[in-house]
């Protein structure tokens, strides 16, 4: 049988975490379908289309779908999971909140946030903020699955494209409804996909700081990250949140400005390919994950990097 | 109304694991454990709506060994009313903690659950949403600010999601997982702690409450993660950038 991964975008563009999710589901099962769930988002099911290894495309297009909330997509997936043996989702926030409703549902025990496929049936996930990793087997027929998509390769493009197959869309949710929200657009890459990403902690010690790595940011074509504490501070937005409870990034190239490197935040970035620390504080914890440290005040430092980039 | 707050006990968030020589597990024996900080954020919040007049009553829950009683008698030194303890000797994964708390929840019929987003321990981030589903209720997930109408009717949740922030509104009852931002949870007092003994703690075991615990998950090895080679100390912005340029490739 084949997994269904369930397709993370905002109506308008696929988001790259589908073709990380896609590899893993590929290594589950030997066949997968994409499942688009929205609202006029017909080009997104064009898009997922042409991953290769899709065997087709469903594409679930109702205003009851807009906004992903976990009561329509529940209602929506576990009927659909008669065919399959896998769902297969991005661990995001959308992910994270309707696979476990998903998983219920269906009565099974959901793997969450994994890192790599052992065999159909066998993962690695972290547990403990990523102090320890855990090989867990799922005795389920049927498997519900979220993935740190950080740790899977995307998918490539396929030389033809997969059948795209409409599928009516639930009703609205009972007891539920959108409001509103309030997305952050910078421009920028996005901080879970961008290849480079400058981060700052604390030690950045304003709002005003940041604005200092924002420049920095821009030499580099990086997104910019955030320790727990900068965000508990007001100093940066909860969406650039970096660590166990915020978002797990693996960028090429990780530039920790100001953090002191908390537990929590290492959880977040310690599988980027290349860590720089910058810090006053020799003793930082941050410093004995890095591979290349500069213990110094970071408004030394900032000027110094944003005018040797620009040249 | 009444809220039901489900709180874990979990290795203290500052203590450093350490896995197991065998790979069986992380080291749980003479290490400091407290409850889960989400749960200390759920908590926080039930107790601030009743001191708003918004809940009479507050039940804390906890599910886990004899010594999660402790977890419970922090709970109610901080403001839980009472607290039931479900005795499960064996690890509970949260499918099955949540057909217990549904079972508890129609025992009790709170009309708002509000729980930690997930656990420091497994990190699996599942139980609420499972416990949602469970008992066919809504469910508003990693939330930074909660308001209930006048008449405790509907709630209206603002939600950290990835892009940003989200405001959904949603109706009477509720399952709510805690984000960290939604407040800072308070300590108990001495007088609180001395007066949280005398507080009715009622124990169940699960049996009792027809839920089949068996774990579906087998856990084959715990292992520490692989250790990042050791860096440098660099001296200078110059040799930062060449060292990135030239030996990392990554600029």
């Amino acid at each position: 049988m084949a997994a269904l991964v369930f397709a993370e975008h905002d109506g308008k563009t696929l988001k790259e975490a589908t073709a990380r999710a896609l590899t893993a589901a590929l290594g589950i099962s030997g066949e997968a379908d994409i499942l688009v769930a929205g609202h006029d988002c017909a080009g997104v099911a064009e898009a997922a289309s042409s991953l290769a290894g899709v065997r087709k495309v469903l594409l679930a297009d109702g205003e009851s779908l807009a906004h992903h909330l976990a009561e329509p997509l529940a209602e929506l997936i576990v009927p659909l999971m008669a065919g399959y043996e896998a769902l297969v989702a991005p661990a995001t926030s959308t992910g994270r909140d309707f696979a476990p409703r998903v998983a219920a549902k269906l009565g099974v025990m959901q793997v969450s946030s994994i890192i790599e496929v052992l065999a159909p049936d066998t993962f690695r996930r972290p547990i403990y903020a990523g102090n320890a990793i855990e090989t867990v087997r799922s005795t389920d027929a049927r498997k519900v699955i979220t993935v740190q998509t950080t740790a899977f390769a995307a998918a490539g493009a396929a030389d033809t494209t997969a059948p795209v197959e409409e599928i009516p869309a639930p009703p609205p949710a009972k007891n539920i409804r959108f409001v509103s929200q309030q997305l952050t657009s910078s421009g920028r890459p996005e901080l879970t996909s961008a290849r480079v990403v400058v981060s700052g902690g604390r030690g950045v010690g304003s709002r005003e700081g940041f604005a200092l790595l924002e420049s920095l940011a821009d030499k580099l074509d990086a997104a910019i990250g955030a320790s727990r504490a900068a965000v508990d501070a007001g100093f940066a937005a909860n969406d650039q949140q970096v660590g166990q409870t915020g978002k797990v990034v693996a960028p090429e190239l990780y530039i920790a400005v100001g953090i002191s490197g908390a537990i929590q935040h290492l959880a977040g970035m310690k599988d980027s390919k290349v860590i720089v620390a910058i810090n006053k504080d020799e003793e930082a914890p941050i410093f004995q994950v890095a591979d290349y440290g500069l213990v110094a005040d970071l408004f030394d430092v900032l000027p110094q990097l944003d005018k040797a980039l620009g040249e | 109304m009444k809220i039901l707050v489900p709180v874990k006990q979990v290795v203290d968030y500052n203590v450093k694991i350490h896995v197991r020589a065998d790979n069986s597990g992380v080291e749980l024996d003479n290490v400091k454990l407290s409850m889960n900080p989400f749960d200390e954020i759920a908590l926080e919040e039930a107790v601030r709506l009743k001191e708003d007049g918004k809940a009479e009553e507050i039940i804390a829950v906890s599910i886990g060994p004899g010594k999660a009683e402790q977890t419970l008698r922090t709970a109610l030194a901080v403001g839980a009313d009472r607290a039931i303890l479900v005795e499960a000797d064996n690890r509970t994964e949260p499918l099955a903690v949540a057909r217990v708390l549904a079972e508890i929840v129609r025992r009790e019929q709170p009309q708002l659950v509000i729980m930690g987003k997930q656990a420091i321990d497994d990190d699996s981030s599942q139980a609420g949403q499972m416990l949602a589903a469970e008992l066919d209720w809504p469910q508003a997930t990693f939330i930074s600010r909660l308001e209930l109408s006048d008449d405790n009717r509907t709630a209206t949740i603002t939600r950290e999601v990835d892009g940003g922030l989200q405001v959904l509104e949603a109706g009477l009852p509720l399952v709510i997982t805690t984000d960290l931002r939604l407040n800072e949870p308070r300590y108990a007092s001495l007088p609180n702690i001395m007066k949280a003994r005398r507080k009715p703690l009622e124990r169940l075991a699960i049996d009792e409450l027809g839920v089949d615990a068996t774990p579906l998950l087998e856990v084959l090895k715990v292992e520490e993660p692989a250790p990042r080679k050791p860096g440098v100390i660099v001296d200078s912005v110059e040799e930062l950038l060449d060292r990135l340029k030239n030996e990392a490739g990554v600029i």
